[in-house]
């Protein structure tokens, strides 16, 4: 038998790897398809485990005076939910997308450092991984505390040594600063992967509208994370050498540290919200069978939302007494953005008028996204008026404000991509009608979630109580929005057993399923491992319709 | 791709296709964000300049460094004289002005040591004192630190070029130089900062 079964082995190929071989291939490679798909699966499992804790935070919040969650842990769940948010799962997520596509994207075989791609993608899992073992290690030899319980802002001194002992706090500085450095070198890579890997003919006037925004988002990661970074190294000087950076005692300022931080912040929200715009600017003309209308506004309305975004910073901070010149300066500009903003919702608008709009899921992800983006940019105008801002800072209604721009906006367009992706990268459909019931609870519970909770904030409920009194008109509200996460568990669950259904028995794809028009759906899927046997030459925005159409190609009136 | 491949093509299309070097845009790139960092601290320096609660002031210790200044200016120059000397395949003028750039960058690494020395031991100034310690020992040592790296790089450069593993047609070399410019550039910054504008 095992003679056979070698001789068998050696005709079909070679023979088939060991597990510990293969999991060895995927530790160190430095393909760039592999290692998106890294950042991409290990974000979906900081993902869920940040789910768990909102659920949990959801549970403890249903019914007044909750008695799921003590306070204490309360505290680290909001902490470790939003830090995981937005560092370990918005931020690696679409550098994995980034990571995939791109070099696909541009007709290259790699990134332009894939070695450098390795070591990003490693700081960014090792630096998750630290943030998660001060659930252990926390307690530290000082006795004081778990994991981090400082908020996601973190604002000094309560940073300090004398507020935060213990070493729960320098766990989450470190893993920041360790995954920030794996985002710095990602983004070095990916521009210089756009600037010096493109294909024959790929002009920047050619070059995919996901390609493009992901330019100007690496672009923001170099100027945004250094004032994190910066920060975090101040408050790790106060904490451990005695410095009095932000020791409000010797003079240090409070202030300082929500300016550092929001200079950071700000740009980051855009940074999370345009790699979304990047995934709906493909899907969406794919889905109506129309190019995208009017794209060089929609590039130059990227290029302005960049700019524009690193200097509005200090709206996070009307109510910590600002001069009025300042107030005025940062609700002005805030209210700045709401125009490039706009013009990207009209061009998506545009693309869908007239199409023939086809209404599978990546398509229905983005249409929701289209809604629910544009009353988050809405109620995100609202917050720019500084006595609005006065009265509703730091309550639900700011809560309810950027889950709706996070998640109504952010995580459809990173389920649409999902799907639209799929198949190019394992080579098998997801499932459409799975994806359908996804789509549906998810919409179901994402309103049931998050509507509520502007009323609650209209209504005084603070963020950031672990628990309130009945009476007050919030019970309602409250217990509506934790029946939603319901809706949205189940929503996930369906994701999660359509991928892994799909794996294994999804329909074949094929090179193209879509019948799509950038480069990476001209090689195979899953795409081999140089990407393209013969590297492409491009002489439009959209090659693969000229490929299809060589009677009537873009390149004639581009 | 071969129909693609194989479609006329216009004239324009026909002319060279080059892009800029991966290596200089990813160096540019390091070196943006490397300032972005470099402009937090002195945002700080600069916010904090005079406030500290006491003493001692930056007025009164500080002496203006203009040796150590002018070692690392000038290493500047060498550093390009020794990228010259590579590119032409002067191994031996490659030595001497690399080694020499060695040489400046630690005669000013060996003057920060001995203000710091003079500073902690003298007037009992370290980080923990008062805000202008905590401001000036980051900025500075942040700024030395990259002053080690730098150095630590060339030391790597000249023992591959020792052993033979670098030659003229290496570009690496050229990218270590534009760090090592950004080096002295961020210090002409901390200079005019730190012991012209914060004294």
């Amino acid at each position: 038998m095992a003679t056979v079964g070698h001789i068998t082995d050696h005709l079909s190929g070679p023979e088939p790897l060991s597990l510990p071989t293969k999991l060895h291939e995927w530790v160190v490679t430095v393909d760039h398809k592999r290692l998106g798909l890294l950042y991409i699966a290990t974000a979906l499992v900081f993902f869920a485990v940040a789910g768990v804790l909102a659920a949990m935070i959801r549970a403890q919040l249903a019914f007044p005076n909750g008695k799921v969650l003590p306070p204490d842990v309360f505290n680290r769940f909001f902490t470790m939910h939003g830090t995981t948010m937005v560092f370990l799962v918005g931020m690696p997520f679409f550098a994995g997308l980034a990571n995939y596509l791109v070099p696909l994207m541009i007709g290259a075989r790699d990134m332009a450092f894939p070695r450098l791609n390795a070591f990003g993608y490693w700081m960014f899992l090792f630096g998750g991984l630290l943030l998660y073992f001060s659930y252990i290690g926390g307690e530290g030899l000082a006795g004081h505390g778990t994991a981090p319980d400082v908020g996601w802002f973190a604002y000094a001194p309560l940073t300090e040594r004398a507020f935060s002992r213990g070493t729960s706090t320098d766990y989450w500085i470190l893993s920041i600063i360790l995954s920030g450095i794996g985002s710095t070198v990602s983004a070095i890579n990916v521009i210089a992967t756009i600037v010096s890997m493109r294909c024959k003919g790929m002009t920047l006037a050619r070059m995919p509208l996901f390609v493009w925004l992901m330019l100007v988002v690496s672009f923001m990661v170099l100027m945004a994370l250094p004032p994190l970074t910066a920060a975090q190294t101040m408050l790790l000087l106060d904490r451990y050498l005695g410095g009095h950076f932000f020791d409000t005692q010797a003079g240090g300022s409070a202030v300082l540290w929500q300016h550092f931080f929001w200079l950071f912040g700000h740009p980051e929200v855009y940074i999370l919200m345009l790699p979304g715009f990047a995934c709906a600017s493909e899907i969406i003309p794919v889905f109506s069978r129309k190019p995208i209308f009017g794209r060089p506004a929609m590039i130059g309305a990227t290029v302005a939302i960049g700019m524009v975004s690193v200097g509005v910073w200090a709206h996070h901070m009307f109510s910590v007494g600002m001069a009025a010149p300042s107030n005025i300066f940062f609700a002005a500009a805030t209210m700045m953005v709401g125009v490039p903003t706009g013009i990207k919702l009209f061009n998506w608008l545009g693309t869908l008028y007239g199409g023939q709009i086809r209404f599978d899921a990546p398509m229905l992800f983005c249409i929701a996204f289209l809604f629910q983006f544009l009353i988050a940019g809405l109620t995100g105008v609202m917050l720019a008026v500084v006595p609005f801002d006065w009265q509703l800072t730091d309550s639900y209604f700011v809560v309810a404000h950027f889950h709706y721009m996070l998640l109504g906006g952010l995580l459809f367009t990173l389920f649409g991509a999902i799907y639209y992706w799929f198949p190019k990268a394992t080579g098998r459909m997801l499932d459409e009608r799975l994806g359908k019931w996804h789509f549906w609870l998810l919409v179901i519970g994402f309103h049931l979630t998050f509507d509520p909770l502007h009323f609650a904030g209209v209504l005084g409920m603070p963020r950031r109580i672990y628990t309130y009194a009945p009476g007050r008109g919030w019970e309602g509200l409250n217990l509506l929005s934790s029946i939603g996460v319901v809706f949205q568990a189940a929503a996930v669950s369906c994701l999660i057993w359509n991928i892994v259904r799909s794996l294994r028995r999804g329909a074949v794809a094929g090179n193209d399923p879509w019948d799509a028009w950038t480069l990476e759906w001209e090689t195979s899927s899953p795409p081999p491992e140089y990407n393209f046997a013969v590297l492409p030459e491009v002489r439009s925005s959209r090659p693969l319709w000229d490929l299809k159409h060589p009677e009537d190609p873009d390149w004639k009136y581009e | 791709m071969s129909e693609l491949a194989m479609n006329p093509t216009i004239a324009v299309e026909q002319a060279e296709w080059k892009l800029p070097d991966r290596g200089r845009v990813g160096l540019a790139c390091l070196i943006v964000t490397e300032f972005a960092l470099f402009s937090i601290f002195v945002v700080a320096y600069l916010f904090y300049a005079g406030k500290s609660l006491r003493g001692p002031t930056p007025a009164q210790v500080l002496e203006v460094p203009v040796w150590a200044t002018v070692c690392l200016l000038s290493s500047s120059l060498t550093v390009a004289l020794a990228e010259h000397a590579l590119k032409l395949e002067e191994m031996a003028a490659f030595k001497l002005w690399t080694g020499v750039t060695v040489l400046l960058g630690l005669e000013f690494l060996r003057q920060t040591a001995r203000e710091w020395h003079h500073l902690i031991l003298d007037w009992h100034l370290t980080i923990g004192t008062n805000l202008f310690g905590t401001t000036f020992y980051s900025l500075v040592g942040l700024h030395a630190s990259h002053v080690v790296v730098g150095l630590t790089l060339l030391l790597l450069a000249l023992t591959l070029v020792v052993l033979g593993k670098m030659d003229g047609e290496d570009r690496r070399f050229g990218l270590l130089a534009w760090y090592w410019h950004f080096v002295d550039a961020v210090w002409i910054v901390v200079f005019t900062v730190v012991y012209v504008v914060g004294r």
